[in-house]
Protein backbone atom coordinates (compact mmCIF):
# COMPACT_ATOMS: atom_id res chain seq x y z
CA UNK A 1 0.00 0.00 0.00
CA UNK A 2 1.13 3.16 -0.66
CA UNK A 3 2.24 5.55 2.10
CA UNK A 4 1.36 9.48 1.58
CA UNK A 5 4.36 10.76 2.85
CA UNK A 6 3.41 12.98 6.16
CA UNK A 7 5.52 15.97 5.66
CA UNK A 8 2.64 17.25 3.72
CA UNK A 9 0.14 17.11 6.41
CA UNK A 10 2.85 19.53 8.20
CA UNK A 11 1.79 22.57 5.62
CA UNK A 12 0.63 25.59 7.29
CA UNK A 13 -2.73 26.18 8.76
CA UNK A 14 -5.05 27.96 6.27
CA UNK A 15 -6.28 30.96 8.58
CA UNK A 16 -9.75 30.31 10.17
CA UNK A 17 -11.60 33.65 9.67
CA UNK A 18 -11.93 33.61 5.95
CA UNK A 19 -12.66 29.83 6.11
CA UNK A 20 -15.53 30.72 8.00
CA UNK A 21 -16.75 33.10 5.80
CA UNK A 22 -16.66 31.46 2.79
CA UNK A 23 -19.59 30.14 2.84
CA UNK A 24 -21.66 33.49 3.74
CA UNK A 25 -19.87 34.85 0.87
CA UNK A 26 -21.01 32.28 -1.23
CA UNK A 27 -24.34 32.34 -0.04
CA UNK A 28 -24.99 36.52 -0.73
CA UNK A 29 -23.17 35.49 -3.79
CA UNK A 30 -26.04 33.24 -4.88
CA UNK A 31 -28.42 35.45 -4.10
CA UNK A 32 -27.26 38.43 -5.78
CA UNK A 33 -27.78 36.23 -8.65
CA UNK A 34 -31.33 36.20 -8.79
CA UNK A 35 -33.36 38.89 -9.33
CA UNK A 36 -35.58 38.61 -7.19
CA UNK A 37 -33.52 37.75 -4.05
CA UNK A 38 -31.30 40.43 -5.18
CA UNK A 39 -34.05 42.73 -4.73
CA UNK A 40 -34.85 41.29 -0.82
CA UNK A 41 -30.79 42.11 -0.42
CA UNK A 42 -31.24 45.66 -1.63
CA UNK A 43 -34.17 46.55 0.40
CA UNK A 44 -32.38 44.68 3.26
CA UNK A 45 -29.32 46.81 2.57
CA UNK A 46 -31.36 50.12 2.16
CA UNK A 47 -33.31 49.58 5.66
CA UNK A 48 -29.75 48.61 7.30
CA UNK A 49 -28.14 51.79 5.57
CA UNK A 50 -31.08 53.73 6.76
CA UNK A 51 -31.57 52.87 10.20
CA UNK A 52 -27.47 53.77 10.64
CA UNK A 53 -27.76 56.49 8.63
CA UNK A 54 -31.67 57.86 9.33
CA UNK A 55 -30.02 60.76 11.61
CA UNK A 56 -27.94 61.62 9.21
CA UNK A 57 -29.92 61.78 6.03
CA UNK A 58 -33.01 63.23 7.80
CA UNK A 59 -33.47 66.52 6.90
CA UNK A 60 -35.82 67.42 9.72
CA UNK A 61 -35.98 66.36 13.31
CA UNK A 62 -38.82 63.46 13.15
CA UNK A 63 -40.30 64.79 16.75
CA UNK A 64 -40.10 68.91 15.69
CA UNK A 65 -43.82 69.90 15.20
CA UNK A 66 -44.42 73.00 13.34
CA UNK A 67 -48.23 73.77 13.66
CA UNK A 68 -47.82 76.46 10.74
CA UNK A 69 -47.05 73.80 7.94
CA UNK A 70 -49.67 70.38 8.88
CA UNK A 71 -50.52 68.39 6.53
CA UNK A 72 -48.90 69.49 3.64
CA UNK A 73 -48.25 67.71 0.27
CA UNK A 74 -45.71 66.41 -0.97
CA UNK A 75 -43.07 69.45 -1.78
CA UNK A 76 -39.47 70.27 -2.43
CA UNK A 77 -39.22 71.51 1.32
CA UNK A 78 -41.25 67.89 1.72
CA UNK A 79 -40.51 65.35 -0.24
CA UNK A 80 -42.80 63.33 1.67
CA UNK A 81 -45.25 65.55 2.67
CA UNK A 82 -46.05 66.26 6.68
CA UNK A 83 -48.31 64.79 9.12
CA UNK A 84 -50.99 66.25 11.26
CA UNK A 85 -48.80 68.06 13.31
CA UNK A 86 -46.18 69.41 10.90
CA UNK A 87 -43.65 66.58 11.25
CA UNK A 88 -41.65 65.79 7.91
CA UNK A 89 -42.79 62.14 7.02
CA UNK A 90 -39.45 61.65 5.37
CA UNK A 91 -37.54 62.46 8.75
CA UNK A 92 -39.92 60.18 10.84
CA UNK A 93 -39.71 56.95 7.89
CA UNK A 94 -35.87 57.23 8.44
CA UNK A 95 -35.77 57.53 12.10
CA UNK A 96 -38.81 54.41 11.99
CA UNK A 97 -36.08 52.12 9.92
CA UNK A 98 -34.04 51.80 13.12
CA UNK A 99 -36.93 50.82 14.72
CA UNK A 100 -38.51 48.06 12.69
CA UNK A 101 -34.82 46.77 12.33
CA UNK A 102 -34.96 46.60 16.40
CA UNK A 103 -38.16 44.56 15.84
CA UNK A 104 -36.43 42.26 13.39
CA UNK A 105 -33.18 41.56 15.18
CA UNK A 106 -35.03 41.26 18.88
CA UNK A 107 -37.37 39.18 17.77
CA UNK A 108 -35.20 36.76 15.91
CA UNK A 109 -32.47 36.46 18.58
CA UNK A 110 -35.49 35.33 20.84
CA UNK A 111 -37.46 32.94 18.61
CA UNK A 112 -34.72 31.90 17.05
CA UNK A 113 -32.71 29.75 19.71
CA UNK A 114 -36.04 29.33 21.73
CA UNK A 115 -37.59 27.30 18.58
CA UNK A 116 -34.39 25.69 17.86
CA UNK A 117 -33.65 24.40 21.52
CA UNK A 118 -37.43 23.20 22.27
CA UNK A 119 -38.45 21.35 18.82
CA UNK A 120 -34.34 19.63 18.66
CA UNK A 121 -35.05 18.55 21.74
CA UNK A 122 -38.43 17.37 22.05
CA UNK A 123 -37.87 15.58 18.19
CA UNK A 124 -34.16 13.82 19.94
CA UNK A 125 -35.93 12.56 22.88
CA UNK A 126 -39.17 11.77 22.11
CA UNK A 127 -41.59 10.08 23.88
CA UNK A 128 -42.94 12.11 27.04
CA UNK A 129 -40.41 14.82 26.55
CA UNK A 130 -42.15 15.63 23.25
CA UNK A 131 -45.00 15.36 24.56
CA UNK A 132 -44.89 17.99 26.95
CA UNK A 133 -43.13 20.61 24.78
CA UNK A 134 -45.34 19.72 21.71
CA UNK A 135 -48.45 20.13 23.90
CA UNK A 136 -47.36 23.31 24.80
CA UNK A 137 -46.15 24.45 21.64
CA UNK A 138 -49.96 23.81 20.20
CA UNK A 139 -51.51 25.62 23.30
CA UNK A 140 -49.25 28.50 22.19
CA UNK A 141 -50.08 27.60 18.02
CA UNK A 142 -53.74 27.43 18.96
CA UNK A 143 -54.12 30.76 19.41
CA UNK A 144 -53.86 33.52 16.32
CA UNK A 145 -50.76 35.00 16.87
CA UNK A 146 -52.44 39.14 16.57
CA UNK A 147 -54.84 37.67 19.15
CA UNK A 148 -52.67 36.43 21.39
CA UNK A 149 -49.72 39.64 21.07
CA UNK A 150 -52.58 41.76 21.64
CA UNK A 151 -53.34 40.09 25.11
CA UNK A 152 -49.96 39.89 26.01
CA UNK A 153 -49.29 43.69 25.78
CA UNK A 154 -52.79 44.16 27.05
CA UNK A 155 -51.56 42.62 30.57
CA UNK A 156 -48.27 44.06 30.23
CA UNK A 157 -48.95 47.20 28.97
CA UNK A 158 -48.44 49.07 25.46
CA UNK A 159 -44.78 49.66 24.74
CA UNK A 160 -42.40 48.72 22.12
CA UNK A 161 -40.38 46.68 24.32
CA UNK A 162 -43.84 44.55 25.03
CA UNK A 163 -44.81 44.32 21.66
CA UNK A 164 -41.61 42.45 21.13
CA UNK A 165 -41.64 40.38 23.48
CA UNK A 166 -45.34 39.35 22.78
CA UNK A 167 -44.49 38.86 19.20
CA UNK A 168 -41.59 36.71 20.16
CA UNK A 169 -44.06 34.51 22.41
CA UNK A 170 -46.62 33.83 19.87
CA UNK A 171 -43.41 33.71 16.62
CA UNK A 172 -41.28 30.89 18.30
CA UNK A 173 -44.03 27.91 17.96
CA UNK A 174 -43.58 27.20 14.21
CA UNK A 175 -40.07 27.36 14.78
CA UNK A 176 -40.16 24.69 17.44
CA UNK A 177 -42.65 22.47 15.00
CA UNK A 178 -40.43 22.73 12.22
CA UNK A 179 -37.20 22.30 14.05
CA UNK A 180 -38.94 18.99 15.31
CA UNK A 181 -40.00 17.57 12.35
CA UNK A 182 -36.33 17.63 10.66
CA UNK A 183 -35.09 16.45 13.62
CA UNK A 184 -37.29 13.22 13.43
CA UNK A 185 -35.95 12.87 9.65
CA UNK A 186 -33.05 12.42 11.03
CA UNK A 187 -32.48 11.11 14.20
CA UNK A 188 -31.73 7.39 13.47
CA UNK A 189 -29.27 8.32 10.75
CA UNK A 190 -26.22 6.46 10.79
CA UNK A 191 -24.51 9.50 12.22
CA UNK A 192 -26.16 10.25 14.92
CA UNK A 193 -26.09 6.49 16.29
CA UNK A 194 -21.65 7.40 15.54
CA UNK A 195 -21.94 10.32 17.83
CA UNK A 196 -23.71 8.52 20.44
CA UNK A 197 -20.98 5.37 19.46
CA UNK A 198 -18.70 8.26 20.30
CA UNK A 199 -19.65 9.06 23.49
CA UNK A 200 -21.25 12.29 22.84
CA UNK A 201 -23.69 13.43 25.64
CA UNK A 202 -27.43 14.37 24.13
CA UNK A 203 -25.91 18.55 24.63
CA UNK A 204 -23.24 17.79 22.27
CA UNK A 205 -25.21 15.54 19.84
CA UNK A 206 -27.86 18.20 19.44
CA UNK A 207 -25.69 21.26 19.11
CA UNK A 208 -22.92 19.78 16.76
CA UNK A 209 -24.88 17.32 14.85
CA UNK A 210 -28.53 18.18 15.04
CA UNK A 211 -28.32 21.90 15.06
CA UNK A 212 -26.52 22.35 12.15
CA UNK A 213 -29.18 20.26 10.16
CA UNK A 214 -31.91 22.06 11.31
CA UNK A 215 -30.84 25.38 10.38
CA UNK A 216 -31.01 26.32 7.18
CA UNK A 217 -34.72 25.39 7.10
CA UNK A 218 -34.90 27.17 10.36
CA UNK A 219 -33.57 30.63 8.91
CA UNK A 220 -35.38 30.03 5.99
CA UNK A 221 -38.56 30.17 8.15
CA UNK A 222 -37.82 32.84 10.17
CA UNK A 223 -36.47 35.12 6.98
CA UNK A 224 -40.22 34.40 5.74
CA UNK A 225 -41.60 34.90 9.59
CA UNK A 226 -40.11 38.38 9.26
CA UNK A 227 -42.95 39.46 6.74
CA UNK A 228 -45.32 38.87 9.11
CA UNK A 229 -43.32 40.29 12.28
CA UNK A 230 -43.38 43.46 10.77
CA UNK A 231 -47.39 43.32 9.95
CA UNK A 232 -47.87 42.54 13.16
CA UNK A 233 -45.50 45.21 15.02
CA UNK A 234 -47.10 47.29 12.18
CA UNK A 235 -50.49 46.06 13.20
CA UNK A 236 -49.80 46.57 17.12
CA UNK A 237 -48.65 49.58 16.46
CA UNK A 238 -51.65 50.68 14.36
CA UNK A 239 -53.85 49.69 17.35
CA UNK A 240 -52.17 51.96 19.63
CA UNK A 241 -50.84 48.60 21.68
CA UNK A 242 -46.88 48.77 20.12
CA UNK A 243 -44.85 52.02 19.79
CA UNK A 244 -46.56 55.06 21.68
CA UNK A 245 -46.58 58.43 20.05
CA UNK A 246 -44.73 60.54 19.42
CA UNK A 247 -42.02 57.42 18.24
CA UNK A 248 -42.28 57.12 14.14
CA UNK A 249 -43.24 53.80 14.18
CA UNK A 250 -44.57 52.62 10.32
CA UNK A 251 -47.77 51.28 12.07
CA UNK A 252 -48.38 53.85 14.46
CA UNK A 253 -47.63 56.53 11.74
CA UNK A 254 -50.37 55.09 9.76
CA UNK A 255 -53.18 54.46 12.54
CA UNK A 256 -52.72 58.52 13.24
CA UNK A 257 -52.86 58.72 9.64
CA UNK A 258 -55.44 57.29 9.01
CA UNK A 259 -58.20 59.85 10.42
CA UNK A 260 -56.42 62.33 7.42
CA UNK A 261 -56.43 59.59 4.88
CA UNK A 262 -59.20 60.83 2.66
CA UNK A 263 -57.71 64.41 2.15
CA UNK A 264 -53.93 63.70 2.55
CA UNK A 265 -52.84 60.73 1.11
CA UNK A 266 -49.35 60.58 1.51
CA UNK A 267 -49.64 60.09 5.21
CA UNK A 268 -50.53 56.65 4.93
CA UNK A 269 -49.25 55.44 1.60
CA UNK A 270 -45.49 56.54 2.51
CA UNK A 271 -45.32 54.50 5.37
CA UNK A 272 -47.58 51.66 3.75
CA UNK A 273 -45.21 51.73 1.12
CA UNK A 274 -42.22 51.04 3.64
CA UNK A 275 -44.01 47.93 5.03
CA UNK A 276 -45.12 46.59 2.23
CA UNK A 277 -41.54 46.65 0.36
CA UNK A 278 -39.64 45.43 3.94
CA UNK A 279 -41.99 42.43 4.54
CA UNK A 280 -41.62 41.97 0.46
CA UNK A 281 -37.95 41.80 0.34
CA UNK A 282 -37.98 39.35 3.94
CA UNK A 283 -40.65 36.75 1.63
CA UNK A 284 -38.14 37.38 -1.68
CA UNK A 285 -34.85 36.71 0.68
CA UNK A 286 -36.80 33.71 2.28
CA UNK A 287 -37.28 32.02 -0.94
CA UNK A 288 -33.74 33.31 -2.30
CA UNK A 289 -32.08 31.38 0.89
CA UNK A 290 -34.35 28.10 0.12
CA UNK A 291 -32.28 27.60 -2.75
CA UNK A 292 -29.42 29.09 -1.60
CA UNK A 293 -28.77 27.49 1.69
CA UNK A 294 -28.10 23.87 0.24
CA UNK A 295 -24.59 22.23 1.97
CA UNK A 296 -23.17 22.15 -2.08
CA UNK A 297 -23.42 25.65 -2.12
CA UNK A 298 -22.75 26.71 1.15
CA UNK A 299 -19.30 24.54 1.46
CA UNK A 300 -18.52 25.28 -2.03
CA UNK A 301 -15.02 27.27 -1.92
CA UNK B 1 -6.08 -14.06 28.04
CA UNK B 2 -9.89 -12.80 28.63
CA UNK B 3 -12.04 -13.78 25.65
CA UNK B 4 -13.00 -10.09 23.83
CA UNK B 5 -16.26 -10.47 23.07
CA UNK B 6 -18.74 -13.01 24.88
CA UNK B 7 -22.69 -13.35 24.07
CA UNK B 8 -24.59 -15.68 25.95
CA UNK B 9 -28.40 -15.74 25.96
CA UNK B 10 -29.26 -12.70 23.93
CA UNK B 11 -32.88 -12.15 23.44
CA UNK B 12 -33.97 -9.21 21.66
CA UNK B 13 -37.63 -8.09 20.83
CA UNK B 14 -39.67 -5.56 19.52
CA UNK B 15 -42.81 -5.30 20.64
CA UNK B 16 -44.54 -8.63 20.18
CA UNK B 17 -41.65 -9.61 17.64
CA UNK B 18 -38.78 -11.47 19.12
CA UNK B 19 -36.06 -11.01 16.30
CA UNK B 20 -33.29 -12.56 18.61
CA UNK B 21 -34.77 -15.43 20.72
CA UNK B 22 -31.21 -16.80 22.32
CA UNK B 23 -28.14 -16.37 20.53
CA UNK B 24 -24.61 -17.21 22.68
CA UNK B 25 -21.22 -17.33 20.98
CA UNK B 26 -17.72 -16.13 21.50
CA UNK B 27 -15.02 -14.27 19.28
CA UNK B 28 -11.57 -15.13 19.81
CA UNK B 29 -8.85 -12.70 20.92
CA UNK B 30 -7.57 -11.09 17.16
CA UNK B 31 -9.92 -13.02 15.52
CA UNK B 32 -12.99 -11.53 12.89
CA UNK B 33 -15.96 -13.40 13.32
CA UNK B 34 -18.44 -13.23 10.65
CA UNK B 35 -22.58 -13.45 10.50
CA UNK B 36 -23.98 -14.34 7.36
CA UNK B 37 -27.94 -14.95 6.68
CA UNK B 38 -30.75 -14.07 5.26
CA UNK B 39 -31.81 -10.27 5.19
CA UNK B 40 -33.91 -9.56 8.37
CA UNK B 41 -32.14 -12.76 10.27
CA UNK B 42 -31.03 -9.90 12.83
CA UNK B 43 -27.24 -9.52 12.24
CA UNK B 44 -27.38 -5.98 12.59
CA UNK B 45 -29.61 -6.38 16.20
CA UNK B 46 -26.45 -8.36 17.18
CA UNK B 47 -24.33 -5.56 16.46
CA UNK B 48 -27.02 -2.79 17.72
CA UNK B 49 -27.32 -4.87 20.95
CA UNK B 50 -23.35 -5.17 21.08
CA UNK B 51 -22.92 -1.44 20.86
CA UNK B 52 -25.45 -0.65 23.05
CA UNK B 53 -27.22 1.24 20.72
CA UNK B 54 -30.28 -0.98 21.32
CA UNK B 55 -30.40 -1.23 24.92
CA UNK B 56 -33.67 -3.34 25.76
CA UNK B 57 -32.13 -6.26 25.26
CA UNK B 58 -31.56 -9.49 28.00
CA UNK B 59 -28.47 -11.56 28.40
CA UNK B 60 -25.18 -10.94 28.90
CA UNK B 61 -22.95 -9.57 26.39
CA UNK B 62 -19.29 -8.72 27.68
CA UNK B 63 -15.93 -7.03 26.84
CA UNK B 64 -12.63 -8.36 27.70
CA UNK B 65 -14.60 -10.49 30.56
CA UNK B 66 -16.74 -6.87 31.77
CA UNK B 67 -20.57 -6.72 30.81
CA UNK B 68 -21.01 -3.80 28.33
CA UNK B 69 -24.27 -3.00 30.93
CA UNK B 70 -21.44 -2.03 33.64
CA UNK B 71 -19.41 -0.42 31.55
CA UNK B 72 -19.65 3.50 31.76
CA UNK B 73 -20.56 5.02 28.56
CA UNK B 74 -16.64 6.27 28.10
CA UNK B 75 -15.41 3.29 29.25
CA UNK B 76 -17.38 1.65 26.45
CA UNK B 77 -17.02 3.63 23.19
CA UNK B 78 -13.15 3.17 23.90
CA UNK B 79 -13.43 -0.64 23.66
CA UNK B 80 -16.10 -0.71 21.05
CA UNK B 81 -16.20 0.78 17.75
CA UNK B 82 -18.37 0.78 14.86
CA UNK B 83 -18.41 0.25 11.12
CA UNK B 84 -21.65 1.59 9.70
CA UNK B 85 -23.38 -0.18 5.81
CA UNK B 86 -23.38 3.35 4.48
CA UNK B 87 -21.02 5.56 3.95
CA UNK B 88 -23.09 8.55 2.34
CA UNK B 89 -25.04 8.07 6.01
CA UNK B 90 -22.42 7.71 8.61
CA UNK B 91 -20.85 11.26 7.95
CA UNK B 92 -22.55 13.81 9.08
CA UNK B 93 -22.90 15.86 5.64
CA UNK B 94 -22.22 19.20 7.35
CA UNK B 95 -19.17 18.22 9.26
CA UNK B 96 -15.47 18.78 7.70
CA UNK B 97 -13.71 15.32 7.81
CA UNK B 98 -11.64 17.26 10.42
CA UNK B 99 -14.47 17.82 12.35
CA UNK B 100 -15.88 14.37 12.20
CA UNK B 101 -12.16 13.07 13.62
CA UNK B 102 -11.43 15.36 16.33
CA UNK B 103 -15.09 14.58 17.84
CA UNK B 104 -14.04 11.65 19.58
CA UNK B 105 -10.87 13.11 20.72
CA UNK B 106 -12.39 15.94 22.02
CA UNK B 107 -14.79 13.90 24.06
CA UNK B 108 -12.40 11.83 25.43
CA UNK B 109 -9.80 14.28 25.86
CA UNK B 110 -7.04 12.27 24.18
CA UNK B 111 -5.15 15.78 23.71
CA UNK B 112 -2.88 16.37 20.61
CA UNK B 113 -5.72 16.72 18.36
CA UNK B 114 -3.65 17.74 15.36
CA UNK B 115 -1.36 14.78 15.81
CA UNK B 116 -3.59 12.22 16.23
CA UNK B 117 -5.21 13.07 12.96
CA UNK B 118 -2.75 13.19 10.68
CA UNK B 119 -1.90 9.50 12.55
CA UNK B 120 -5.19 8.40 11.79
CA UNK B 121 -5.23 9.44 8.00
CA UNK B 122 -2.09 8.06 7.34
CA UNK B 123 -3.05 4.61 9.04
CA UNK B 124 -6.68 5.09 6.49
CA UNK B 125 -4.05 5.76 3.34
CA UNK B 126 -5.94 8.74 2.65
CA UNK B 127 -3.98 12.24 1.79
CA UNK B 128 -3.59 14.49 5.43
CA UNK B 129 -4.82 17.23 3.12
CA UNK B 130 -8.57 15.76 2.89
CA UNK B 131 -8.69 16.79 6.53
CA UNK B 132 -10.55 19.99 5.18
CA UNK B 133 -12.82 18.16 3.00
CA UNK B 134 -16.68 17.67 3.48
CA UNK B 135 -18.09 14.22 2.56
CA UNK B 136 -19.55 15.41 -0.42
CA UNK B 137 -16.24 16.29 -1.96
CA UNK B 138 -15.04 12.73 -1.44
CA UNK B 139 -15.94 9.35 -3.26
CA UNK B 140 -17.72 6.19 -1.52
CA UNK B 141 -14.61 4.46 -0.68
CA UNK B 142 -12.38 7.61 1.04
CA UNK B 143 -15.90 7.89 2.58
CA UNK B 144 -15.62 4.85 4.20
CA UNK B 145 -11.91 5.24 5.33
CA UNK B 146 -12.99 8.30 6.88
CA UNK B 147 -15.52 6.45 8.65
CA UNK B 148 -12.96 3.40 9.78
CA UNK B 149 -10.48 6.25 10.73
CA UNK B 150 -13.23 7.43 13.30
CA UNK B 151 -13.73 4.39 14.65
CA UNK B 152 -10.12 3.64 15.18
CA UNK B 153 -8.88 7.09 16.12
CA UNK B 154 -10.39 5.78 19.70
CA UNK B 155 -8.39 2.97 19.77
CA UNK B 156 -10.91 0.10 20.39
CA UNK B 157 -10.43 -3.25 20.85
CA UNK B 158 -13.65 -4.85 19.11
CA UNK B 159 -14.64 -3.08 15.75
CA UNK B 160 -18.13 -3.67 15.01
CA UNK B 161 -18.55 -3.88 11.08
CA UNK B 162 -22.00 -3.80 9.05
CA UNK B 163 -21.10 -5.22 6.44
CA UNK B 164 -19.06 -2.46 5.30
CA UNK B 165 -18.11 -2.53 1.66
CA UNK B 166 -21.86 -3.54 0.61
CA UNK B 167 -22.54 0.06 -0.58
CA UNK B 168 -18.68 0.02 -2.62
CA UNK B 169 -17.91 -1.07 -6.20
CA UNK B 170 -16.56 -4.14 -6.71
CA UNK B 171 -12.63 -2.64 -6.70
CA UNK B 172 -13.15 -0.24 -4.09
CA UNK B 173 -14.22 -3.18 -1.83
CA UNK B 174 -11.25 -5.05 -2.26
CA UNK B 175 -9.23 -2.13 -1.42
CA UNK B 176 -11.27 -1.10 1.83
CA UNK B 177 -11.03 -4.85 3.04
CA UNK B 178 -7.27 -4.91 2.36
CA UNK B 179 -7.05 -1.84 4.55
CA UNK B 180 -9.11 -3.78 7.23
CA UNK B 181 -6.77 -7.00 7.50
CA UNK B 182 -3.55 -4.59 7.23
CA UNK B 183 -5.13 -1.88 10.12
CA UNK B 184 -6.17 -5.56 11.81
CA UNK B 185 -2.65 -7.27 11.53
CA UNK B 186 -1.17 -3.39 12.58
CA UNK B 187 -3.54 -2.89 15.52
CA UNK B 188 -4.47 -6.20 16.67
CA UNK B 189 -8.05 -5.43 17.15
CA UNK B 190 -11.07 -8.04 16.96
CA UNK B 191 -13.70 -7.74 14.54
CA UNK B 192 -17.31 -8.79 14.45
CA UNK B 193 -18.35 -8.27 10.68
CA UNK B 194 -21.48 -9.01 9.40
CA UNK B 195 -21.93 -9.60 5.75
CA UNK B 196 -23.91 -10.99 2.84
CA UNK B 197 -21.37 -12.14 0.78
CA UNK B 198 -19.44 -15.36 1.27
CA UNK B 199 -16.44 -14.56 -0.30
CA UNK B 200 -15.61 -11.35 1.49
CA UNK B 201 -15.94 -13.63 4.48
CA UNK B 202 -14.12 -16.10 3.19
CA UNK B 203 -11.13 -13.21 2.57
CA UNK B 204 -11.81 -11.83 5.96
CA UNK B 205 -13.07 -14.00 8.47
CA UNK B 206 -11.07 -16.74 10.89
CA UNK B 207 -14.96 -18.10 11.69
CA UNK B 208 -18.41 -17.07 10.63
CA UNK B 209 -21.71 -18.11 12.16
CA UNK B 210 -24.57 -18.76 9.44
CA UNK B 211 -28.38 -17.10 10.32
CA UNK B 212 -31.40 -17.71 10.15
CA UNK B 213 -34.44 -16.00 11.92
CA UNK B 214 -32.76 -14.73 14.97
CA UNK B 215 -30.69 -18.08 15.34
CA UNK B 216 -27.28 -18.91 14.67
CA UNK B 217 -28.04 -22.27 12.68
CA UNK B 218 -24.15 -23.33 12.59
CA UNK B 219 -20.43 -21.99 13.49
CA UNK B 220 -18.15 -22.55 10.92
CA UNK B 221 -14.24 -21.82 10.27
CA UNK B 222 -13.11 -20.61 7.48
CA UNK B 223 -12.15 -23.92 6.00
CA UNK B 224 -15.52 -24.92 5.48
CA UNK B 225 -16.77 -22.68 2.92
CA UNK B 226 -15.07 -24.78 -0.28
CA UNK B 227 -15.64 -28.11 0.43
CA UNK B 228 -19.18 -27.19 1.88
CA UNK B 229 -18.93 -28.87 5.15
CA UNK B 230 -21.58 -27.73 6.56
CA UNK B 231 -24.03 -29.99 8.48
CA UNK B 232 -27.02 -27.92 9.20
CA UNK B 233 -29.32 -27.79 5.74
CA UNK B 234 -30.03 -23.86 5.74
CA UNK B 235 -25.93 -23.55 5.78
CA UNK B 236 -25.00 -25.77 3.38
CA UNK B 237 -28.22 -24.47 1.41
CA UNK B 238 -26.79 -20.85 1.59
CA UNK B 239 -23.11 -21.43 0.68
CA UNK B 240 -23.85 -23.88 -2.04
CA UNK B 241 -26.31 -21.42 -3.52
CA UNK B 242 -23.05 -18.55 -3.15
CA UNK B 243 -20.59 -21.03 -4.67
CA UNK B 244 -22.74 -21.45 -7.75
CA UNK B 245 -23.13 -18.00 -8.07
CA UNK B 246 -19.60 -16.93 -7.94
CA UNK B 247 -19.26 -20.34 -10.56
CA UNK B 248 -21.70 -18.24 -12.58
CA UNK B 249 -19.99 -14.99 -12.74
N1 LIG C 1 -36.83 -0.81 15.16
C1 LIG C 1 -37.41 -1.98 14.78
N2 LIG C 1 -38.70 -2.23 15.07
C2 LIG C 1 -39.28 -3.38 14.71
N3 LIG C 1 -38.67 -4.36 14.05
C3 LIG C 1 -37.38 -4.20 13.73
C4 LIG C 1 -36.68 -2.98 14.06
N4 LIG C 1 -35.41 -3.09 13.62
C5 LIG C 1 -35.34 -4.29 13.02
N5 LIG C 1 -36.50 -4.96 13.09
C6 LIG C 1 -36.76 -6.31 12.58
O1 LIG C 1 -35.77 -7.13 13.09
C7 LIG C 1 -35.41 -8.12 12.14
C8 LIG C 1 -33.90 -8.18 12.02
O2 LIG C 1 -33.42 -6.98 11.50
P1 LIG C 1 -31.89 -6.77 11.16
O3 LIG C 1 -31.73 -5.37 10.72
O4 LIG C 1 -31.09 -7.21 12.33
O5 LIG C 1 -31.69 -7.77 9.93
P2 LIG C 1 -30.35 -8.07 9.13
O6 LIG C 1 -30.04 -9.49 9.39
O7 LIG C 1 -29.31 -7.07 9.47
O8 LIG C 1 -30.85 -7.89 7.66
P3 LIG C 1 -30.04 -7.26 6.43
O9 LIG C 1 -29.10 -8.31 6.00
O10 LIG C 1 -31.10 -7.02 5.40
O11 LIG C 1 -29.37 -6.01 6.90
C9 LIG C 1 -36.09 -7.75 10.84
O12 LIG C 1 -37.14 -8.65 10.63
C10 LIG C 1 -36.62 -6.37 11.07
O13 LIG C 1 -37.85 -6.22 10.46
MG1 LIG D 1 -28.43 -5.34 8.38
Amino acid sequence: MTMIPTETGHAPARPRLPRALVPLANILGFLWRSPTSAFGLIVLGLLIAMALLGPVLAPYDPYAQDLQATLQAPSAAHWFGTDELGRDILSRLLFGAAITLRIIFLVTIVVGPIGMAVGTVAGYFGGRVDTVLMRVTDIFLSFPSLILSLAFVAALGPSLNNAIIAISLTAWPPIARLARAETLTFRKADYISAARLQGASPARIIWKSIVPMCLPSVVIRLTLNMATVILTAAGLGFLGLGAQPPMPEWGAMIATGRRYMIDSWWLVTFPGIAILLVSLAFNLLGDGLRDALDPKQMNRR
Amino acid sequence: MTTPLAIENLSMRFGAVTVLPDVSFEVAPGECFGLVGESGSGKSTILLCVSMLLSGWEGRIAIGGRAVRDMSLMERCRSLQMVFQDPYGSLHPRQSVRAALSEPVRIHRLGDVDARLEQVMTDVGLPVSFLDRYPHQLSGGQRQRVAIARALILEPSILLLDEPTSALDVSVQAEILNLLQRLRAEKGFTCLMVSHDLAVVDYMCDRFAVMQHGEITEILPRSAILPNAATHPYARQLIDASIAYENAM
